[in-house]
């Protein structure tokens, strides 16, 4: 099975995030880069997909931030080729152009599987892999926790719902999925490896393909978060606190 | 001798000798899933007591880890989250490089940046990452710069751009996390004069002296701060006007003591703050317990406790408990935090003040004398 894995690079919140002059994007001078959480679980996935039934994994990410750590680090951790994607403007590129660029990349000669995080913390929208298979007219499935491949030209997969509840469903190849989790956490790849990879492999580069960008949602204004002054603070000893917080809570019809 | 001495063999599904004998039979794998490599903290007594002399844990351990590593064993969550912090951050806890200073805002006296100095130095001191970050640390942070301020010591730190001496990722078995640490330590090192390193981070000063050396063919002077105040009593002496009426212990941590006998110039630099009066515990010196944060040890305690139903360092409170001490005295970071956590989770809180050596300097060195519980 050929596997195509789509990581992107999010913002680490390691640093302060300040908003740009501009009111409407994030500052992005001290701006790190890190995998998106989901993207690292969507290689995991591909790579428990090879390992179980052969294949091939291909990990394509965008040139935004650490994006080369990212893609050795994919080698090391067992992918067999990477792919970055150049020319992307610094302030990166909405979901829905990252879609359109993945698109008419993949389009040129499609995988059986392409996965890609559900949903990255830069945006929570979740749509690069949905929005994909829309462009690419495959079947979609997101939330998913499991994937495998029990037959030929199809996989079935484990996705997940509000309130517990999870369904397997069973889906024809060529497909797109939007990974949450992979069933194992993603792998410890030895930095002795990433050096290694650094060393011995190469990213295969290639200009992103420019695209008619689909309209989507336009920022007006960024913010941080503006706490509203509801906070009621107790004073006292642990005891005279701890009485107000039962008169708190019952005044409340909180406890009986 | 190995499987003895090691205070946590009881919880392993094979003692470090019954490893050994495993191995030399090809029975690698059995090794590797064992819990046996994750119950090592490094602590030195097996390599101490070996009579063939193998160094069990500064090379068989970290090789077998290294091993399951490499074959794809999945890590305990902690200690994977602390490797991959290190390598992206050049810190375990994942903190911001350019947090690294903060410690330094209340110390009340500079504290000097080497790159902003702009020359020379007498000391350049490597804080490293305990003290720079983890909050219970930052306090010996700051009393050794208060000290080292009023003994006029020349001194500079690198601030943000420091990064993890390593040993506990060496000991961890990462190989290639620790050769990427020392490189940039390295370059950073080339970057600056000054005359010697000084730490407060005796793991930090066993990779820099032992390790270091051979494997960059670089030779760095490197001295703990009990050796280097030790040196300066003349200096330190005046200072420590204040009394400090407390029975203390010292706890030789594995590193300084095991691994390089400085047993005497902690010891004196406790006897030199007036009012101290020094008690042993029952396993001192070169038999000391070790605390069990070393080599991976601190983001292994759940691993541990899960296998052993208890950490090394509730046992090890219990010694100083049974001296009637009141202060237990320390030189390690990663003690004052697993000590003082130890005396909380053993229902001893209150009972004996755990407190570094720099702490204890500071004190006397102060305003205000101690007062113990």
């Amino acid at each position: 099975m050929n596997i195509v894995v789509l990581l992107s690079m999010v913002p680490d919140l390691v640093e302060e995030l300040e908003i740009a002059p501009s009111g409407v994007a994030l500052d992005t001078q001290w701006l790190r880069y890190l995998l998106s959480e989901s993207d690292d679980h969507a290689l995991e996935q591909a790579l428990l997909l090879k390992e179980r039934h052969g294949g091939r994994v291909v990990a394509m990410a965008l040139d935004r931030g650490e994006a080369e750590e990212a893609l050795y680090t994919a080698l090391a951790r067992g992918a067999d080729e990477a792919v970055k994607l150049t020319g992307i403007p610094e302030e990166g590129l909405g979901k829905r152009a990252a879609a359109a660029v993945f698109g008419a990349v993949l389009k040129e000669s499609p995988p059986d599987l392409i996965l890609a995080g559900v949903q990255a913390i830069d945006d929570m929208d979740g749509h690069t892999a949905g929005a994909l298979a829309g462009l690419l007219g495959l079947p979609y499935v997101g939330v998913t926790r499991s994937v495998d491949a029990p037959g030929a030209g199809k996989v079935l997969v484990q996705k997940e719902y509000p309130g517990g509840l999870a369904a397997e469903i069973e889906v024809d190849l060529p497909a797109v999925v939007g990974v949450l989790s992979a069933p194992q956490p993603p792998r410890y790849v030895p930095v002795a490896r990433i050096r290694e990879a650094r060393k011995t492999k190469t990213i295969s580069e290639r200009e992103a393909p420019s695209v008619a960008v689909p309209e989507g949602p336009v920022i007006r204004r960024l913010f941080k978060p503006e706490p509203a002054e509801r906070a009621e603070m107790l004073d006292g000893t642990p005891e005279e606190m701890a009485k107000q917080i039962v008169t708190i809570l019952e005044s409340r019809g909180l406890v009986r | 001798m190995c499987g003895g001495a090691c205070p946590l063999a009881f919880a392993m599904e094979y003692t470090p000798r019954h490893s050994i004998y495993l191995l030399k039979e090809g029975l690698l794998d059995q090794v590797l899933k064992s819990n046996t490599l994750w119950l090592c903290v490094s602590c030195y007594n097996c390599t101490a007591r070996c009579p063939s002399g193998l160094k069990i844990t500064d090379v068989l351990f970290p090789a077998l880890r290294d091993a399951a590593m490499s074959a794809g064993h999945t890590l305990p969550a902690e200690f994977k989250k602390a490797l991959d912090n290190t390598y992206r951050y050049g810190n375990s806890f994942g903190e911001a490089p350019r947090k690294r200073m903060d410690w330094a805002r209340v110390a009340g006296v500079p504290v000097p940046i080497i790159s902003q100095l702009k020359r020379p130095v007498e000391a350049l001191w490597l804080v490293e990452c305990y003290p720079s970050y983890h909050p219970r640390n930052q306090l010996q942070a700051q009393a050794m710069a208060r000290v080292l301020h009023s003994m006029g010591v020349d001194f500079a730190v690198l601030g943000p751009e420091e990064r993890c001496v390593g040993d506990c990722e060496r000991l961890s078995g990462e190989a290639g996390l620790f050769e990427s640490l020392v490189e940039q330590n390295i370059s950073l090192f080339d970057k600056y004069e000054f005359d010697e390193i000084v730490t407060a981070d005796p793991h930090a000063y066993n990779s820099l002296t032992r390790i270091y050396p051979p494997q960059t063919g670089r030779q760095f002077p490197v001295r703990h701060y009990v050796e280097f105040l030790a040196a300066r009593m003349d200096a330190l002496r005046p200072l420590l006007k204040n009394r400090v009426e407390a029975r203390v212990t010292y706890h030789d941590n594995c590193c300084l003591g095991r691994m390089s006998g400085l047993y005497e110039s902690p010891r004196e630099l406790l006897r030199a703050i007036p009012g101290i009066s020094l008690v042993e515990m029952p396993f001192a010196r070169e038999n000391a317990l070790c605390c069990g944060g070393g080599g991976g040890g601190m983001w292994l305690d759940t691993v541990i406790w899960q296998a052993a139903h208890e950490r090394l360092s509730d046992r090890r409170v219990a010694h100083a408990l049974s001296t009637g001490a009141d202060i237990m005295a320390v030189s390690c970071p990663f003690e004052a935090s697993r000590f003082e956590d130890a005396l909380k989770s053993t229902g001893n809180e209150g009972k004996i003040v755990v407190k570094d050596i720099i702490e204890l300097l500071d004190e006397s060195a102060g305003t205000q004398g101690v007062k113990p519980a």
